[in-house]
């Protein structure tokens, strides 16, 4: 990743500041980007938009107003507690696993743009990179199942394994119609491309890609659903018959990096999904500075609603089998994601 | 099922390792601490095994020191989410032994509280359904809605979990000034939640893959293991003790309907159930217009011995066919009591029903069943 970074330097900031400075500076915002993603989501829709959805009365306590120390609290919590490696386990790889998720989770955010400027690395297969790197969480989700010594965590990391080849497809594929009809699979262009687009003639608003690939925006809001592992397909930890699948011996802060990594990852695919389907960082008519100011602003804002979408129907939906899903995938989703790039491919041509 | 044993069976044929899986007995599916040993291959069961007796507290040997007032205390704890009908059938035998009958305003209080705890163990079970196949929200409903009957029996009795409200002859006290208008107001509250959890959970095609079919009952197999209540209803069977059994509380005065289902599957375990709550509602509102006026106690001498003789009493209680066998020598306390809990029956019928299934159906399994461990055990 560093290597490119050098030929973006007079993109990324019109200031003349040394290579080193810029690394530092787009590492750190990548670093607190992911626990800043996932304190929010995990402030927002899991303490406050589930306790009002399910009407618990716990979150909404702590610290007086609407329980704001609640995460606060939790965050102590996590650290506080003992850090325990079962003896039977496999201590380096266990130890390993919950750093292997975080980085799949970092590695997806320098792809996504926040603003005409605000991007880590413009990559020319931005899209295919991002889907790429975010399935080697899988990898960590297998380290710490197999290292755990825990019959529980095995079944719940070989679920996870056997999930990816059941969304992984879906997800590629509903992004392709989107790169056919851009064109381009860097995000950035992509980008672009909705924002200079029209609506019969209309530019005022752009072109959202999702008025023309509704379908790969289900589809792949579906497949985000999988690889977050969140109901309905959270067969991997399934707490009611796995207890917590793969987590379950884990404590203190490796288990609060899995919870960052989840939610983290969360922010990640709501921001591909913003970025893909509803025009990303793009307002209409303004560009320049006052765009990578408002940029962020605007991703963000789109980063909540599809988020808000995804935790919606994870605190809504009962959980499916595996089997179930490895059936849905196979008869419905697949084909349905094949049909969708047929005919987006149709209409490219045609129009 | 036959198929699936097949496939089970050539699986190890074919040299695929088979996994010893303990679930239980600190799992949240059990709510409690039942275990169950199961060989896996893969994802599919090959045997299954409960293992139960973590909870046994020795109830009926208790009993023979105690004296008759004291033991409702200890057989409130049996099936703790339906604490007060746990006391009808012992109290009802007792009675029966002295040949005392209650009152009729005594009567139709028990009658009234009983389908009480009734809708409190029903409506958790709509909700905890869910959380065991996945949806996390139903569960804080039921938790939540259960909290309005639970106060009505805490108004009345004084005690949430554990009311320990009746006596031999009657009840402790009468019911509380405005508890009548509180109740109807709070049965309104019960039909919605029913309706709530019809919305969530009935309609929706996850849960309908995840339970239709899953976990069959032939009425046969159900009534050979014993099986009872709810879950043989759900099987087709038509028996209710309320209805068909000796007469006990004032069921005979009601106008209601026993509910069944002719699938015998986890979906319709729950669907009964949920008919089955909303009847119990029914009921109680028409015993709250027809309750009779009058004393809550009989004439009861001042230190109760029962006379010597044997009685055996079942009644119908929320997790099925619940009996006493009640021996007494003609002391203060009974000589011996030989408890039936509805849910040891019921558990009974683990090994032969999970043969076949995957892992995640062992866990709508155990849910649709509805056990206690505290009624498995005693």
């Amino acid at each position: 990743m560093t290597s490119l970074l050098p030929t973006h330097l007079p993109a990324l900031l019109s200031l003349d500041l040394p290579w080193g400075l810029i690394v530092a500076i787009k590492t750190a915002v990548v670093l607190s980007i992911i626990p800043a993603g996932a304190l929010i989501l995990g402030y927002v829709f899991l303490l406050k938009m589930m306790s009002h959805m399910q009407s618990r009365l716990g979150p909404m306590d702590p610290g007086g107003f609407h329980g704001w120390f609640q995460l606060i609290g939790d965050g102590i919590k996590f650290i506080q507690k003992e850090d325990i490696v079962p003896a039977e386990a496999d201590r380096r790889v266990f130890m390993a696993a919950p750093a292997v998720i975080l980085i799949s989770t970092f590695l997806i955010y320098l792809v996504i743009p926040a603003g005409p400027r605000l991007v880590v690395a413009d990559l020319e297969v931005g899209i295919f990179y991002a889907l790429a790197v975010s399935s080697l969480s899988v990898i960590g989700v297998l380290m710490a199942g197999w290292a755990s010594a825990n019959k529980y965590a095995l079944m719940g990391a070989l679920r996870a394994a056997a999930q990816l080849i059941a969304y992984e497809l879906p997800l590629v594929l509903a992004v392709v119609g989107v790169v056919i009809q851009a064109g381009t699979m860097s995000l950035q262009g992509i980008v672009h491309f909705q924002a200079n687009g029209e609506i019969f003639g209309f530019g005022g608003l752009g072109l959202p890609l999702i008025l023309t690939q509704f379908v790969g925006f289900a589809l792949f809001l579906i497949a985000t659903q999988a690889e977050l592992t969140q109901t309905p397909f959270d067969m991997p930890v399934a707490e009611s018959e796995l207890v917590a699948g793969y987590m379950v011996e884990y404590s203190g802060f490796r288990f609060l990096f899995f919870f960052m990594g989840e939610f983290g990852t969360a922010f990640a695919f709501a921001g591909i999904a913003a970025t893909l389907f509803l025009g990303g960082w793009s307002i209409p008519g303004v560009e320049g500075t006052v765009a990578d100011i408002l940029g962020p602003m605007v991703l963000f804002t789109k980063i909540m609603v599809v988020a808000f979408l995804i935790f919606w129907v994870r605190f809504t939906y009962p959980r499916l089998r595996e089997d179930q899903l490895q059936a849905i995938a196979w008869k419905y989703l697949i084909p349905i994601s094949l049909l969708n790039i047929l005919v987006t491919g149709i209409f490219k041509v045609v129009a | 099922m036959q198929k699936h044993l097949a496939d089970a069976r050539v699986n190890v044929e074919l040299e695929t390792e088979g996994m010893v899986l303990n679930i239980g007995p600190q799992h949240p599916a059990t709510h409690g601490t039942l275990r169950v040993v199961v060989k896996l291959d893969g994802e599919r069961v090959v045997s299954a095994d409960p293992v139960i007796g973590y909870m046994h507290r020795g109830y009926e040997k208790l009993t023979e020191f105690r004296t008759y007032p004291q033991v409702t205390t200890l057989i409130n704890r049996i099936d703790w989410l339906s604490s007060f009908a746990n006391e009808v059938p012992f109290i009802h035998g007792a009675e029966l032994l002295m040949g005392i009958e209650a009152p009729p305003r005594a009567t139709y209080i028990r009658t009234v509280l009983t389908e009480l705890s009734r809708i409190a163990t029903f409506i958790l079970f709509l909700g905890e359904m869910g959380v065991q196949v996945g949806a996390l929200t139903p569960v804080f409903y039921g938790f939540r809605d259960r909290e309005h009957v639970l106060n009505l029996i805490e108004a009345a009795t004084g005690g949430r979990f554990h009311p320990n409200f009746n006596r031999i002859g009657g009840l402790k006290i009468d019911l509380p000034q405005g508890w009548i208008d509180d109740t109807r107001r709070v049965m309104a509250k019960v039909f919605k939640s029913v309706d709530d959890f019809e919305e969530l959970l009935v309609g929706n095609e996850i849960f309908e893959v995840r339970t239709k079919g899953i976990g069959v009952i032939p009425s046969s197999v159900g009534a050979a293991y014993g099986v009872s209540g709810s879950n043989l209803r759900a099987s087709g069977v038509d028996w209710d003790l309320r209805r068909d059994g000796p007469p006990y509380l004032a069921y005979r005065d009601l106008d209601w309907k026993v509910w069944t289902h002719p699938d015998g599957d986890s979906y319709s375990r729950y669907w009964v159930r949920m008919q089955e709550t909303r009847e119990s509602a029914r009921m109680v509102l028409q015993m709250l217009d027809g309750l009779p006026s009058g004393p809550v106690m009989a004439k009861v001498p001042r230190i109760i011995k029962v006379p010597e003789g044997e009685v055996w009493v079942n009644t119908e209680n929320p997790l099925g066919e619940m009996g006493y066998y009640l021996i007494s020598k003609g002391a203060t306390g009974p000589f011996r009591v030989k408890i039936r809990s509805a849910s040891f029956s019921n558990v009974s019928i683990l090994p032969w029903l999970l043969r076949g299934v995957y892992v995640p159906d062992i866990i709508t399994i155990l849910a649709s069943l509805y056990f206690i461990l505290g009624d498995i055990d005693r």
